[in-house]
């Protein structure tokens, strides 16, 4: 919008239009106001914090120190890593399995698949909470990491659909005459596999687990029903502490998990490349709201 | 071609078997087990008995329960078409932008998109409640005006009364909306970079404004996209939780609140349960619909 100002806006060119430039300063001020004030008012020295009274960090070294919040946010993490290695896994499994073969009952396993994925979030969390009381009771006083099993198991259960439908995206570019190719030179299944089909899934893997990695870093409701007093996640400490008030402290902490999250986002781009691409190319993961 | 799973039986197993193990145990299994729930009744404290019985659905369409369901529908739709109203001009802008900008924008799109749902909720918690931004400002900007009132001849302002912003339908919607929005943007943008532009220059052309063409020409083309937009807006916005708990106020409970309920301090799970799938029933119902229109559309097409 820069230079092009000269030249009146060609037929299509929205952009250069004032009311749509307008809307879109908008919608902007409306999705970034908030999250922009939360982090400029986390340095602001002052406990009423609209008037700048001057930059601190002190909020930080409170949220730092807090250790309750420090534990939380270990737990947040580990659950979000092992449970996007299980997804990975398991999503592309599922997702060999379908591309792969013909099936009695394939349409079946296809739309069992795609459960998780369009269930209400606040029935799998009861679902899961009813599972784990009554059917699987997770013993109490497991030593760190295992106490968290209820929750990994949870968040796999709805991370791995979501990787198997990246990956089978990124599986119907797959050229089937590089499989006949290495069939005619003597590979047999499992050679091809590990070294035809997998290399091909590569982007589609890191994407896959990025995506599961996000998820559950990111759930609240469904860790809400399965997590017990001594294994509170990040957003489950958080919530605790949004409902008991507003304090600086939070904003600290939730200024840190923005600028990972913004970090996080650079790297998965790098990866998938163009996100015009990608936006275009599939629908956004389901909300976790 | 696919192959028959007769022809590899051990990689077949060997694939299909961990996970669909997994998700018949750890899903299929649990949300069975809600399902018998919601058809039994409480013995005692933890004690539930399969009795077979209707009556946990029979309470769940109660004037009490039912009045629920109909205003979580209700402000899911708001929240929808609020949603398709804002989004809609962002993603034409987004379309025809220039590549680099249009990266860009898409990229700030999707970015509230990927912070935690948590963090966006208490960030909208501190700018509406009492004493959130928007109140501070506002009677910073009272006091002043009535500093100033006086010195122009003016009766002085009375003390500042806060807006109720907080804890009320009106800041569950607004929240609704701005966790919702980028799930409604990003449908409208893929559907709206697929249409053939020259069919919008023709219309252009021949003498269309601009709002007739979007009207006549990119709404009807962009139906699919903007259906899927909806759905895919309105089904968390339905079984929201989080934003209703923190943001709403006692009268704005919605499906998901009452079924929390039910399960955590009510302790009356088969009620809960029969209200989880009434929900899941409706979610259904609506991708059921949204299928139904883009087959018909796609065999008149």
């Amino acid at each position: 919008m820069k230079k092009s100002d000269q030249s009146p806006p060609g037929p299509l060119e929205y952009l250069r239009r004032w009311p749509l430039q307008a809307w879109l300063a908008m919608v902007g001020v409306f999705l970034y106001a908030p999250l922009i004030t939360l982090m400029v008012f986390s340095f602001n020295d002052s406990k009423r914090n609209i008037v700048w009274q001057g930059f601190t960090l002190k909020y930080y070294k409170k949220a730092l120190t807090n250790e309750s919040l420090i534990e939380a946010f270990g737990n947040s993490l580990t659950i979000a890593a092992v449970s996007t290695l299980f997804s990975v896994v398991l999503g592309a499994l599922v997702a060999l399995a379908l591309w792969r073969f013909r099936f009695p009952g394939k349409t079946v396993v296809d739309g069992a698949m795609a459960l998780p994925i369009v269930v209400p979030e606040i029935c799998m969390g009861v679902a899961m909470l009813v599972f784990f009381a009554r059917v699987l009771p997770w013993p109490q006083e497991m030593p760190w990491p295992l106490n968290l099993g209820a929750i990994i198991i949870a968040h796999i259960s709805f991370s791995f659909p979501f990787v198997a439908v990246v990956v089978r995206a990124r599986m119907a570019s797959f050229n089937r005459e590089m499989e006949e190719a290495a069939r005619d030179l003597g590979a047999g299944e499992w050679r091809m596999i590990k070294d035809v089909i997998v290399p091909h899934m590569a982007p589609s893997l890191i994407a896959g687990a990025l995506l599961a990695f996000t998820l559950s870093l990111d759930d609240f409701v469904i860790t809400f029903f399965t997590s017990g007093p001594d294994t509170v996640t990040f957003p489950v400490k958080v919530y605790s502490m949004v409902r008991f008030s507003v304090t600086p402290e939070v904003n600290a902490a939730s200024t840190i998990l923005i600028a990972m999250t913004v970090v996080l986002t650079a790297v998965a781009l790098r990866m998938q490349g163009d996100p015009a691409a990608a936006a275009g190319g599939h629908a956004p993961a389901a909300p976790r709201a | 071609m696919e192959q028959s799973w007769k022809q590899a039986k051990a990689v077949f197993a060997g694939a299909l078997g961990p996970p669909l193990f997994w998700l018949i145990l750890f899903f299929i299994v649990p949300l069975a087990i809600v399902w018998a729930y919601s058809f039994g009744q409480n013995d005692g404290l933890t004690e539930i008995s399969f009795t077979g019985t209707f009556s946990n659905y029979a309470r769940a369409i109660e004037p009490l329960y039912l009045k629920i369901f109909v205003k979580s529908a209700w402000v899911a739709g708001l929240t929808t078409a609020l949603c398709l109203v804002l989004g809609f001009p962002v993603a034409l802008a987004i379309t025809f932008a220039p590549p680099r900008l249009k990266t860009w924008l898409l990229l700030l799109v999707m970015l509230p998109f990927w912070t935690n749902l948590l963090i966006r909720t208490y960030a909208l918690i501190a700018v509406l409640r009492t004493e959130g931004y928007i109140n501070l400002s506002l009677e910073w900007l009272w006091n002043g005006a009535g500093g100033l009132a006086p010195l122009v001849g003016l009766q002085p302002l009375g003390a500042f009364t806060p807006l109720e912003l907080l804890h009320n339908n009106f800041a569950v919607v607004v929240g609704l909306v701005y966790v919702h929005l980028p799930f409604m943007v990003l449908p409208l943008y893929s559907a709206l970079d697929r249409l053939d532009r020259s069919l919008l220059e023709a219309s252009l052309d021949l003498g269309a404004g601009h709002i007739r063409t979007l009207l006549v020409v990119v709404v009807p083309l962009a139906l699919p996209g903007i259906a899927s937009g909806i759905l895919i807006t309105f089904i968390p916005a339905l079984g929201a939780y989080l934003t209703p708990d923190l943001l709403g106020g006692p009268d704005s409970q919605m499906i998901a609140n009452i079924i929390e309920r039910q399960f955590k301090r009510a302790n009356d799970w088969p009620f809960g349960a029969a209200m989880s799938f009434l929900l899941m029933y409706l979610t259904f119902i609506a991708i059921a619909i949204q299928a139904v229109m883009s087959r018909n559309r796609g065999r008149a097409a």
